[in-house]
């Protein structure tokens, strides 16, 4: 192997771990980074040279240290850094093995999805730092221009070192809110990747179902965690039969069932009984059991669906949760509730098309043609792909 | 590190004197140094007067001038601030959570400028 493909397979496996363990031993995020980065470049001329080394994480977590000393010794301000200098050196010395010390990733992960940064900035930290992509890449997740993306990432590193956030495992009081922060933005990209598919080149729900792997690795004991993994399994494992040919989206009903992935769907509900088993209901607890009877072999149990999403609205009284809760009252049998439920929901998702698309649907249901053309007629202009535009137009043929 | 923590908040928002909501807003206030001493240091904090009572000043070509008052007109006025010493922003975030202001207004908190 070369030393050029040697590299970029071990950046791609443990850039993370890398990352992480510099991050703790160095104590600033842009510092490690900058590090990393030197480390990977004067890996390419060493293991040219010299060969590849036994432990290459090994190398380049030691190189990674050097050039962090390297850094703090070209800085003004060296006699402020002289203590973390000394540290650093002596870590250094001890030839650290990415293999045999503790797994820092929890930390990082704390660190990048912490509230005091925007929800978008998380998400793109985290991508960067635990899933190694690229500053182009997380760009293109986004449909923005790369030097965009490149200041948003620098100014996070710049205000974690300013304003001190932590890198760290939060104290215990914390926990469950900060907890959700992490498998929010685990659970954005997942969403992310659902939505665009794999279309930038960068699947995005196989890296959330990554995160959430290293999440119960490293987290365990926390049913909100496995319950973030069984949601994301659940949901992976109908993902094949979602859509058809054409790539429009199918309702549940048109769905080929032979196509869901059932190991991918028992993992997920084994991982689910193991978090409601302790007796701390959370979010996520609720999503995936919403996921699971969506996943239940039969016709979905809408009964049950819909006092799940009640209970959820307790957690998350947001108007999203609110629309997909009528839509399970009206699947239920009750679309005249759900009709209600729906209309007083206008104002906070006037610009959402699934709004549209559920208050048309409704409508048609209820026998109120008109008003029900206008809805379609909404949720066509908000339809974000041509697939899901003639979805909708063939409903609204349907109607005459 | 010290952190500054600023409190903003229309006046409207605020319990009215002389109403019991005053008086437990302001029993809270004054216990907030003892109850938060083991989440960071109080250094130093005030409560302004009302944003009528401001004078902004500024200096151009030598020559100041004086306006009638705030610095910015918004709805939220500065009501007030804290300064502490806290290990990191989670600490420091615990406090201002404490902070009566936080339910009725918000509360600004940032870093202090190490030279």
């Amino acid at each position: 192997m070369t030393p050029q493909a040697l590299l970029s397979r071990v950046l791609s496996e443990d850039r993370g771990r890398l990352l992480a363990a510099l991050i703790s031993r160095v104590g600033n995020f842009q510092r490690a980074e900058d590090a990393l980065q030197e480390a990977a470049a004067s890996a390419l001329v060493h293991w040219g040279r010299a060969g590849v080394p036994a432990s290459p994480t090994g190398w380049l977590l030691r190189a990674g240290l050097r050039k962090a000393i390297d850094g703090y010794r070209r800085d003004a301000t060296l006699s402020r850094h002289r203590d973390a200098i000394a540290v650093l050196a002596e870590e250094e010395a001890a030839e650290p093995d990415p293999q045999t010390i503790p797994d820092d990733r929890l930390r990082l992960i704390f660190t990048c999805c912490h509230p005091a940064l925007e929800e978008k900035t998380r998400v793109a930290l985290t991508l960067r730092a635990l899933c190694g992509l690229s500053t182009g890449q997380v760009a293109a997740v986004f449909l923005d221009a790369e030097p965009a993306m490149g200041q948003r990432l620098s100014r996070a590193k710049s205000k974690i070192a300013a304003a001190r956030i932590p890198f760290a495992v939060p104290a215990k009081e914390d926990l469950p809110e900060r907890l959700n922060s992490v498998l929010t933005v685990v659970y954005l990209i997942y969403t992310a990747g659902y939505a665009q598919g794999p279309q930038t080149g960068i699947d995005l729900c196989t890296e959330a179902i990554f995160l959430a792997r290293l999440l119960v690795q490293l987290a365990p004991d926390q049913p909100e965690v496995d319950a973030a993994l069984a949601l994301l399994l659940l949901t992976q494992a109908r993902a094949a039969a979602r859509t058809g040919p054409d790539g429009q989206t199918l309702p549940p009903g048109d769905q080929d069932r032979s196509l869901w992935d059932r190991s991918q769907r028992d993992e997920g509900l084994a991982l689910l009984d193991r978090a409601i088993a302790r007796r701390a209901p959370g979010p996520f607890q609720l999503k995936a059991a919403i996921a699971a009877l969506h996943a239940a072999d039969g016709a979905p149990d809408w009964q049950h669906i819909a006092a799940l999403y009640a209970r959820l609205r307790d957690f998350e009284p947001t108007p999203v949760v609110a629309l997909n809760h009528a839509v399970a009252i009206a699947e239920a049998g009750n679309p005249a509730q759900a009709l209600a439920q729906v209309r007083a929901l206008a104002g906070a998702l006037s610009d959402y098309q699934p709004f549209h698309a559920v208050l048309a649907e409704l409508l048609s249901r209820l026998g109120e043609n008109g008003p029900a053309r206008d809805a379609y007629g909404r949720a066509i202009a908000l339809a974000a792909s041509p697939a899901d535009r003639a979805f909708l137009m063939a409903r609204l043929a349907a109607l005459d | 590190m010290k952190y500054m923590l600023t409190l903003y908040a229309a006046p409207e928002a605020e319990p009215a004197y002389g109403t019991p909501e005053f008086d437990a807003m302001m029993g809270e206030y004054f216990g907030l140094e003892e109850k938060m001493r083991d989440t960071a240091t109080f250094l130093a904090g005030e409560g302004l007067q009302p944003v009528a009572t401001a004078t902004t000043l500024r200096k151009r070509g030598g020559k100041v001038e004086t306006m009638d008052g705030p610095f910015a007109e918004t709805r939220e006025h500065l009501g007030g601030f804290y300064l502490i010493e806290a290990a990191d922003l989670d600490a420091a975030l615990r406090y201002a959570a404490e902070i009566p202001a936080a339910r009725y207004g918000s509360v600004e908190v940032r870093p202090v400028m190490e030279y």
